[in-house]
């Protein structure tokens, strides 16, 4: 079964608060940045909505197997 | 209650007409003593008002807050009609179909490749202040042509269109300053021009933003329809008109007003990107909030209990005026360490234009102050004609010299 690892960049992540809003059982906020609630899941278009909709590409998703990236589109 | 009002009463929102970029200080006190109010827009349904920072970022973020079901509800509003808001008034997952194909040419890191041309036109037109002044009009040959420049650069379309679409703009921030059958008019006016580009791109394709969103819908229908394209491009480009526009000048006349900030700026230039920060907390851009969201189910707002249905707005400019997270908060401080506004707001409706928006403000900023570095008004600060009947504050014109 595929895995998708999600990835948050803190020192890039601005707190724009899209992603929990985009993504809520996925990413939450504390202390104003972003950080992934679980760092596996299972396909999730809510997870490449988020990555896509980052203002400075903070968010990763990558496939778990091969490290394939799958989101922000390039 | 210190105050005279009932518990309960809503009150008249907003609370006082703008005055320059002063916040009513009923803001400060609510934060304090009733940080979730009850209020009446001139139109539409009472609403909760929410002032403070922690609040407002829950209203504004949480899930259960919801844009989508203002729709068919009699929203509060300063206008009389209420507007379709397109993408404004969708929620995830709808708004993130959208929201994604229109954020990959707003990221920082494409945004930053447009550095180059956006201070190459801040430069010309400094010349072209410099041929025939001083005095000039800052909003006239600075503030105005500058971001319309680069929008119609990232979305294709041709500038020398814009006395065109430059009226129609106002429509998406007109409150009262255009009749409502004006508005109608000039937002179908703009639908129709983009709805022409649109066109011109199926016969001739382009690497810029319109041209993306043609390609992405042609080549699946389902990543959004005919009229959300249009109503995308259209939006994208009366915002980009109607905000980095009015906050160039705004902006300028905080620092003019605020002397030695603004001689901390001009000796030390490197604290311009910090400086933008401060400013977009401090200038409170909106002449009142609206953009309700709408409660999805009971859920307790500070000590508020909110019903499933009520609808809620989160005033931006108070949140940022918030004692609470930012130190002396009504003082502009540009050397200010950590800035968590939420100037462009919060949450999946976040502006989509921010990166953009601090680019061009940076390079604005910057570029006039090394070029003009005694720029100073040309007339008494009480004769600046500021806007009204608009959603957003700001001046009409504003003469400088240097």
């Amino acid at each position: 079964m595929t895995t998708w690892r999600l990835e948050v960049d803190r020192h890039l992540c601005i707190g724009s608060g899209i992603c929990a809003g985009t993504a809520p059982t996925l990413f939450a906020l504390a202390d104003g940045v972003s950080s992934p609630l679980v760092p596996a899941i299972s396909p999730d278009q809510a997870a490449i909505d988020a990555a896509d909709s980052c203002p400075v590409e903070a968010i990763t998703v990558r496939d778990a197997a091969d490290d394939h990236l799958i989101a922000p589109e390039q | 209650m210190t105050d005279t009002q009932q518990v309960g009463a809503a009150r008249p929102y907003p609370f006082s007409a703008p005055d320059r970029l002063n916040l009513d200080p009923l803001y400060a006190r609510l934060r304090q003593e009733e940080p979730v109010v009850r209020v009446r827009l001139p139109f539409g349904e009472e609403a909760w008002l929410a002032t403070r920072y922690q609040d407002v970022k829950v209203v504004l973020g949480d899930p259960r807050f919801s844009r989508a079901a203002s729709v068919g509800r009699d929203e509060p509003r300063t206008t009389p009609q209420q507007i379709g808001n397109g993408i404004l008034a969708m929620d995830p997952p709808d708004h993130s179909r959208l929201r994604r194909l229109v954020a990959k040419a707003f990221t920082a890191r494409r945004v930053e490749q447009l550095r180059p041309a956006t201070t190459a036109i801040a430069n010309e037109l400094i010349d072209g202040m410099t041929e025939i002044g001083p005095p000039a009009d800052l909003v006239e040959h600075f503030a105005t042509p500058l971001p319309v420049r680069v929008i119609c650069r990232l979305l294709g379309v041709p500038h020398t269109d814009q006395h065109l679409f430059r009226i129609w703009s106002e429509a998406i921030v007109s409150t009262t300053s255009l009749r409502p059958e004006q508005i109608q008019e000039y937002m179908g006016n703009l639908h129709a021009y983009m709805a022409g580009l649109i066109a011109q791109r199926r016969e001739t394709p382009t690497d810029d933003l319109i041209g993306a969103l043609v390609q992405a819908r042609d080549e699946d229908n389902d990543r959004l329809t005919e009229q959300e394209m249009v109503e995308l491009a259209a939006g994208l480009l009366a915002a980009g008109h109607e905000t980095t526009v009015t906050q160039i000048p705004n902006f300028v006349y905080a620092l003019m007003t605020n002397p030695s900030q603004l001689a901390l700026l001009k000796a030390q230039p490197e604290l311009v990107p910090s400086a933008v920060e401060e400013l977009l907390r401090y200038v409170p851009l909106g002449a009142a909030s609206a953009f309700a969201r709408y409660a999805t189910e009971d859920l307790d707002l500070g000590e508020v209990r909110i019903h499933a249905g009520e609808p809620v707005i989160g005033s931006l400019s108070s949140a940022n005026r918030d004692e609470s997270v930012f130190e002396d908060p009504d003082r502009l401080d540009l050397a200010r360490g950590v800035n968590p506004h939420i100037g462009f707001g919060h949450g999946v409706h976040h502006c989509v234009g921010a990166q953009l928006a601090r680019l061009e403000l940076q390079v604005a900023l910057g570029t006039l102050l090394a070029r003009l570095p005694e720029l100073r008004l040309a007339v008494d600060e009480k004769e600046l004609p500021w806007k009204s009947g608009l959603l957003v504050r700001g001046l009409r014109a504003m003469p400088v010299t240097w």
